[in-house]
Formats: C-alpha cells, structure tokens, sequence
C-alpha cells in the first residue's frame, strides 16, 4: 500500500456548507482499495454525511482497528484527527476518548472480521455502555487483506471463491445489537448512496451508540456468483423496511408525508429523523417487534436495510456513570487536586 | 525473649470470619502507643472458609519487613492447628481456643501453650452466630492487649472512633475485648516477657497499605480516566481511585463527577480506554497484576510505537500463569521492560513501599506525559496489599503536571504546517496536538509504518528514522527517571544492588552484617532503563549480589542487557516462594557467598 495525497484544488463553484466549506474539505488521501470496492462508496456516503451536516473537522475523530474498512479513515476528512488502532479493539479506543472529551464527534470504521470475530467482545460492551458513536460496519463476509477466507457474518450456503460452501452459522450485528440493547440500529448497502447518508447523519447525531451496518461487497474475493454478499445478490435480496429522511433543526419538513405513514423523532439536538414506513406494521421504536421482524426476515432470506430501531431515551456513558457535562480534558487541574490541606487531614485516617 | 517492643504476633483464623478488622484493631493500637509495626497479610485465593493469617511485627528498631520467627501465635484455626504450632520459635507462646478438647499429641515442650475458651465466653455473651463468630475475634484482641500489655484506653478510643455511626457496635466490640481481657489477667501471668511499652516514634507516620496510595496519586495528578478489569492484587488501586474521587471530585453545583470510572470488559479494553482517553488529553490510567499485563501487551506496543502516554500499575503477584494470586513476587520485570512483539522497551518505575507508590504515582503521569510513552509502575502484593508504617504524605502547592510537549491552539496557529514525528529539540520527543484543538493540528495515529511526518510508510529508511529516534527518546528516559537510592559503608567493594519490596529486608541484612563487621554499599534502583548512577555505582564495585523476587533473575538480565554489566560480575541472590522477603534470607546468602570465596 502507499500514501497518496490528493491535489487540493476544487471547483470554484462547488457547493459550500453553512461553515463554508466544500465537499473536498472532507476528504481524505487517496483510497488504495480495490477498484469497486463496496467500501470506497461508504466512504463517499460518510464524507457528504458529514459535509452536509456542517462538522468541523477538527471536532470528528475517526477510529478503527485493522483490516480494509479500517484503512478507510484516512479516505476521508484529512483534518480530523484519526486512529487506527489494534485489531478489534476500535470500540475501547472510542471509550476512552469519549470519556475524556464528551464534545467531540466520534466515527468508528470496522469490519465483519475487526467487530464480530477478534473484536467480539468488544462490539459487545461498547453497546453495553451505550457509548454516544457512530459505528459503521463495512461487512463483506471475508477476510481481504488474507486473501478471502470467511468472515464470521459469512451466510450458511455461501460459496468463497476457492472453498467449499460455509457451513457455520453467521453472526448477524443487527440482530446481535438490538439483543445487546443498542440504541440506534440501522442497515444499508453501499450500493444505495441516496439511503445511506441519512442513515449515516441519524447515527452520527444520536446521542448514543448507532450501530450501521453497511453491506459493502469486496469485488476480488467475494462478488461472484454462489456469493450472498456480491453486489448482485444484494440487489436482488434488498428490502427497505423503511425510508429514513434526516432533518436538521433548521429545516422545514417540506416533503409530503402521508399522515399514519411517517413517524417523526426528534433526536437531542432537535433534529429529527422522519420514517416512512415501507411495511405498514413496522415499529422502529419497538426492541420486540424489530427483533422478530429481523428473525422473519432471515427466513425469509431477504435483507432488510433502513433505520430498523431507535431508543432516544437511554443515556449515554457519561450519562449512565454522572459524568459532569464539561469534557473532563479540559477541567483545569486546579479543580482536580484536593491540595495539600486536605491530604494533611486525610493522614489523621491513617493513624 | 524478654526484648521490649520487639515480638512477631501471628494470628491463623479463617478468611471471611471479621478477623481482618480484628487484626486492623490490633496493628493499629500498637501503632498509637508510638510503636512502629509491621502487618503482613497472607491470605487465599478464596472467599470464605480457608485458612487465613496476619502477621504483626512490633519492631522499635522501626524495621520494614517481617521477621523470620514468630514469638506469639494465636492458633484460631483448628484446620491448620498443628503447622501453626510447629512454626512457633522454641521459647514462644502458643494461644487457643480451649473450648473444645485438643489433642495431646499436639503438644510441644519447647513453648508455652496458652488456652482461652474464646467461643465458650462469646456464645455466652452474644447472640446470632454471625455476631459470635466476629466477637469471637475481637476477643483474642484483648487477651492479647493483657499478654503484652496494650494500653486499653487505646484500644478504647480505636473502637469509639471506628464504630462512630454506629454506637451500638463500640459496646458489644468492647465488651469482646474484655471478655478475653479479663480472662488473661486472671488465669496468665501478665504479661509476658515480650511485652510492649509506650514510646515516641510513630508520630507524623501513617499505616496504610500501597494500592491506597496509588490510588491516592492517581488523584492529585489530576488522573480523570481510570479504566480496569478486576484482578487480585490491584483491585483496591481503583477502589481507592473512586473513593478518593467520591470525596474530593464532585461537583459542588450538579453533583457531577469530575473522573470517568469504566470497568472494562478484559485488560485489552482497559488498556484501549487508557489509550483513547491519553490521546485525546486526558491523564488516564489502569492498575492491573501480571496476567493483565500479557494481554495489554499488543497495546502497550502500539502506545510505544505511535507514543501515547499511558500510566499502568502492575501489583506482582507469583506467576508463571495464575500462579499463587494471593502471594508476592517480582516477577514481571521483563515481561513489562519488553511488553509487546518488534523491537520494544518501556519506562518502569518500582516504588519500595506505599509512600513511594503516592508519588511515584504522580511522577509516572509526568515521565508518560513527557516521553509520550506507556510507563508502568511495578509494585507487588506485599507493598499493594499489606499495611505500612510511612511518613505522612505530603504536598507541595507549587506542583503543576508535565504535560509534556503538547501544543495549544495558539501555538499551531502559528506554524506554518504541523507534523507529528519531527525531533524537533533534538531529544527524541516529538510534539503532538490534541483533537478538537485546531484545524490545522490533525494527524493520523497509527501503529503501521510511519515517517516522521506522521504519514503511513512501507519506505526502509523513512520506517528506520522513526524507530531510531525512538532509541534517542529511551536516552532522554534515562536521564529523567527517578535517580537510585545510594548508601555507602566504609569498608567495601562488594554491594547490594536491589528494589522494590526487598528494600526493607535488605536494610535490615546490611545492618545486622555490619554488626558482623560487614560492610556492604547498596545501591535501590527505582526505575529502568538504568540512569548513569546505577551504572557508576556499578562500576566502583568488584561484585555485585542482586537480591529481587523472582527465581531467574529478571533484574540482574536487565543489567545486562540494558546497562551492560558484565555477567559474572553480579551474583543472583532470589527469593521466589510467594512470601515476603526477609533479612535473614539475604544474611545467610551473603555469608554463604562470602564463605564461598573464602574456600575458593
């Protein structure tokens, strides 16, 4: 792999947002995954996500740990500060710079390999701690960068292209988040830019852990026929559960919703986020319904992508522990240190 | 046997039956009679039911380690009766519970066995077997405060003030103490030979035990983020952590707390959040024991490599494996001084005793704030678990942390383009920035090749620059780590080279050598990679015994391999079977290699 930086010139008259910046202030060095890789796309999604959300970039930290998803943070906004980290460890990274500094926006880029096999644990106990980040998980169901063995998302039945048909049984993140008690759990497919970057803006506004598994076909090893994860099975098996639209709080809802169809929530900073629900007895609020929705679903061998659950009422980490709301970076260390007056008194404990 | 001040009290009961407090009341009331003590806990690995004991060493002399005899031993377990009575030295004294029959074939000639119906007077007097059990405990007190005379208004006054919220408790616990009180008095000849009198020398100290300390530091460095996975003997370093920060780090206005407390999943995650936090400006820490350490050590790597600071206790405790978890021992020297695959080596600091685990503590956050880099400060059960006699702490107002070469957002301004890994100032430390500071100051943190420029790298020589400034920064280590502790005697070529633990029982071995006429140099290191001074003092030496806990020597490598002192110079002298070291361990080695010489 090598290191490409990107030319900085743009169009004069490219778009600005509100901090008048463009597109291409978002991005990163120049990608050096495959051509077509699913994961260049998710890429595309995050930078106008966050673009069009306004972010400073030097308030957004990007973390991952190994693999090809984990390379991707240096694909996109070169004036954040990024991190990659140790493999499946991306979620401890986040904690603890969230725990140190509450302000920031928090991206985490991982895989199927980094987040549900070495990362596991990890992956749990983020969610457990409702850690406010934006998860993505770019899932391909193989291993790229050791040439295309399974990856524990890997379906039953699906054939790699040197091996026999997997046989395990997959851990799907969707299920195993809204089981954990994940906040926000969504799915899209890095073939649907138009869904995902809703998708991306609701996960990186939500106070909480956002879980977004992204369907991100790797074209060497795994895009060919026999493959449950090739661009063209994804296609086929696509089910939007529901359309999502995200709001800023300075936007009107100019769109026309048909009354009973739309449910909108708001998030913490007022923004909201607007279903429109596809299947007409979908709940996204409700931890039950989505989970068997899910359940039928697989059965049923369809993907169903969209924002399936929301919880806007649990707190986040510094929440649940009563964290004061100022970043604990920045309390001057005059508030931190009892002094030697009190350690004087402190001793008469100890006799 | 009829010294003043000086006896060893061992007491054998059964874990998770109150005698932890009972032994507090004991150690504590010699303590304020102004008698320096020394209280070592051995206990299991277990929560309740198997033997556990509490050695107490009242020592005027004011030494810090425990005595190699025991003079009075309180024989609560019946489990353990007979090795309890056979470890007794000829002439001690022997006290049981006499409530129920005890076999003749126990008896021992060359001691003086002492029975009290303990039970019996307890279940007279309480109710509820609970409540029984625990008096039971508190009444082996009092025999012993009649056998050695401990003043009983100390005792008292302990109590009144322990029981403070809970006045009902300060009669029932006094009533206790006169129950086995009043029985020695009237059946003993009190008291015995080894008896205690009041003196001055305790005066400005304090007993506590070094995880508390540690603790402690954490907060008055400033330490907002502790993260941690439970492992025995480093779990009351966090619990000392939060109970600090519960007292001194509310908010006064929303109750907040001003430190972030995360239980992590294992010692990855711990080390992960440790690593996070550091990263993005907070001073963060983990305390953890030998096994947390082989698995942080991917981590501890990365933190190496893309120079993060990160503070980590490491309490020993016996390995290889699980090894003895409850016992003590130095043996994570090299697994720390080397933690981590490729071409690593860490900052390590190794405090003595609890007072040294306060400010080693603090000093910790700023060697790792100033080297960018993980620092661990290794101290063991013994000095984590056990209760000390030390100098008060102390503060001075005028601290403000070291936080190294950290760039604010004036200052990044003010360049023209902000690289991460240039060695600017010529001591192998390079600037960093922190996130949400300036949008100028972002890079990339990476444990894969880089250049000096903070870019990923596959270029040979670009990789090779980076990792051989990192030697230029371990130079600049070496300078700034605490300096060893030196003592000269007048007569000597040949020295004791030690740390840690052992500190106590050494001083103890030079001075009972020196009244044998001799005179060893000693030289206690507190921290690796070996500043200049160990090395001169080294140098000046014919031979060198290095005493340390562990069975292969991991201090006396060290030496070699980070000092380059030759091999044959420095004589392993190891101590390795998970109880504390004491003096006489390290005298009848010396005389043993001194006799050694002699023959040859």
């Amino acid at each position: 792999m090598s290191y490409i930086a990107k030319p900085n010139v743009s169009h004069p008259k490219a778009p600005k947002n509100e901090l008048g910046l463009t597109e291409r202030d978002y991005e990163g060095v120049v990608s050096t995954l495959c051509a077509g890789c699913g994961h260049d796309s998710v890429t595309a999604a995050i930078i106008q996500a966050v673009f069009e959300l306004g972010i400073e970039p030097y308030k957004m930290c990007k973390i991952s740990g190994i693999g090809c998803s984990s390379k991707t943070p240096a694909y996109f906004a070169s004036q954040s500060h990024g991190f990659n980290s140790v493999h499946g460890r991306m979620p401890s990274v986040t904690t603890g710079a969230n725990a140190a500094n509450s302000a920031l926006t928090y991206i985490g880029v991982s895989g199927d390999g980094d987040s549900l096999s070495i990362g596991m644990g990890q992956f749990a106990h983020v969610i457990r701690r409702n850690l406010d980040m934006c998860y993505v998980i770019e899932n391909n169901g193989v291993y790229g960068l050791t040439k295309g063995q399974y990856s524990a998302t890997a379906d039953v039945g699906t054939v790699g292209k040197k091996g026999p048909a997997n046989k395990q049984m997959p851990i799907d993140p969707v299920s195993t988040a809204i089981g954990l008690g994940a906040t926000y759990i969504a799915r899209g497919f890095s073939g649907a830019k138009e869904q995902l970057v809703p998708l991306i803006k609701g996960a990186i506004m939500h106070k909480g852990f956002a879980l977004l598994d992204v369907i991100s076909p790797c074209v060497t090893f795994n895009d060919h026929e026999g493959s449950t994860k090739s661009y063209a099975h994804t296609r086929e098996h696509y089910h939007r559960v529901i359309k999502t639209d995200f709001v800023r709080p300075s936007e009107e809802i100019v769109a026309a919703y048909e009354a009973g169809d739309t449910m909108p929530i708001k998030l913490h900073d007022g923004s909201k986020i607007v279903f429109r629900r596809v299947d007409k007895d979908y709940d996204p609020t409700s931890r039950a319904a989505a989970f068997s929705y899910l359940r039928d679903s697989v059965n049923a061998g369809e993907i169903i992508t969209g924002l399936l659950y929301i919880d806007e009422e649990t707190g986040d980490m510094h929440d649940l522990s009563g964290s004061v709301s100022e970043p604990l970076s920045k309390i001057p260390y005059e508030e931190l240190n009892p002094g030697a007056d009190q350690l004087a008194s402190l001793m008469d404990q100890y006799r | 046997m009829s010294k003043v001040n000086d006896v060893v009290i061992k007491v054998a009961t059964v874990n998770g039956t109150g005698s932890a407090s009972a032994n507090g009341l004991l150690m504590k009331s010699i303590f304020r009679m102004g008698i320096p003590v020394v209280g070592k806990n051995f206990f299991p690995s277990n929560i309740q039911g198997l033997p556990t004991w509490y050695e107490v060493r009242v020592t005027g002399d004011g030494h810090q380690s425990r005595a190699d005899r025991i003079d009075v031993m309180i024989a609560m377990n019946a489990q353990t009766y007979e090795r309890d009575m056979a470890e007794v030295t000829p002439g001690g004294w022997l006290i049981y519970d006499s409530t129920w029959p005890r076999s003749k074939l126990l008896d021992r000639k060359d001691i003086t066995v002492l029975g009290i119906p303990l039970s019996r007077m307890c279940n007279e007097r309480f109710d509820g077997v609970r409540a029984r059990i625990l008096m039971k405990n508190i009444a082996y007190v009092g025999a012993i405060a009649a056998l050695l005379d401990i003043d009983l208004d100390v005792i008292k006054t302990l109590l009144e003030q322990t029981f403070a919220s809970k006045k009902h408790l300060v009669a029932s616990n006094l009533e206790a103490i006169m129950l086995g009180y009043n029985y020695a008095q009237e059946q003993f000849d009190c008291p015995l030979p080894p008896r205690l009198e009041a003196m001055d020398k305790t005066k400005g100290h304090i007993i506590v035990d070094g995880n508390t300390a540690a603790g402690l530091g954490c907060v008055y460095a400033g330490a907002t983020v502790g993260a941690w996975y439970p492992i025995t003997p480093s779990t009351s370093v966090m619990d000392a952590y939060k109970s600090f920060c519960k007292q001194y780090r509310m908010d006064e206005e929303t109750d907040g707390k001003k430190f972030c407390i995360i239980q992590a999943e294992d010692e990855l995650a711990a080390i992960g959040v440790v690593l996070g936090a550091s990263w993005n400006g907070a001073r963060a820490f983990t305390p953890t024991s030998g096994p947390g350490i082989s698995l942080m050590s991917e981590f501890i790597g990365f933190a190496y490599y893309a120079e993060l600071p990160a503070v980590i206790f490491d309490i020993q405790r016996t390995g290889p494996s699980t090894g003895m978890p409850t016992r003590t021992q130095q043996c994570d020297l090299m697994s720390c001084a080397y933690a981590s695959h490729g071409d690593t080596k860490h900052v390590l600091l190794f405090p003595a005793n609890p007072e040294e685990c306060f400010y080693m503590a603090v000093n910790a956050f700023d060697l790792a704030d100033r080297l960018q880099t993980p620092v661990m400060v290794l101290s063991d059960i013994d000095i984590g678990m056990n209760d000390w006699m030390c100098p008060d702490l102390k503060w001075d107002e005028n601290y403000q942390p070291d936080r190294g070469k950290v760039l604010n957002a004036e200052q990044i301004e003010s360049m023209e383009k902000f690289y991460r890994y240039l060695d600017v100032d010529g001591d192998g430390i390079p600037y960093r920035t922190l996130p949400g500071e300036h949008p100028k100051g972002a890079f990339f943190t990476r444990g894969s090749g880089h250049n000096k420029y903070g870019g990923y790298t596959e270029d040979s020589h670009e990789y090779q620059e980076v990792v051989d400034r990192l030697l230029v920064k371990w130079e600049t280590a070496r300078k700034i780590v605490p300096e060893p502790e030196i003592a000269y005697s007048k007569f000597n070529k040949t020295a004791i080279v030690s740390l840690g633990s052992c500190d106590g029982a050494v001083k103890e071995a030079l001075s009972i050598l020196e009244e044998k006429n001799i005179g060893l140099n000693y030289c206690r290191i507190k921290a690796f990679p070996f500043g200049d001074a160990v090395r001169d003092f080294i140098d000046q030496h014919d031979e060198i015994y290095v005493v340390e806990q562990n069975r292969d020597a991991q201090l006396r490598s060290l030496l070699m391999l980070d000092a380059g002192i030759p091999q044959t110079k420095i004589q392993p002298m190891l101590h390795y079977n998970g109880m504390p070291l004491d003096a006489s361990f390290v005298v009848d080695s010396v005389l043993a290699e001194i006799a050694k010489g002699r023959a040859a």
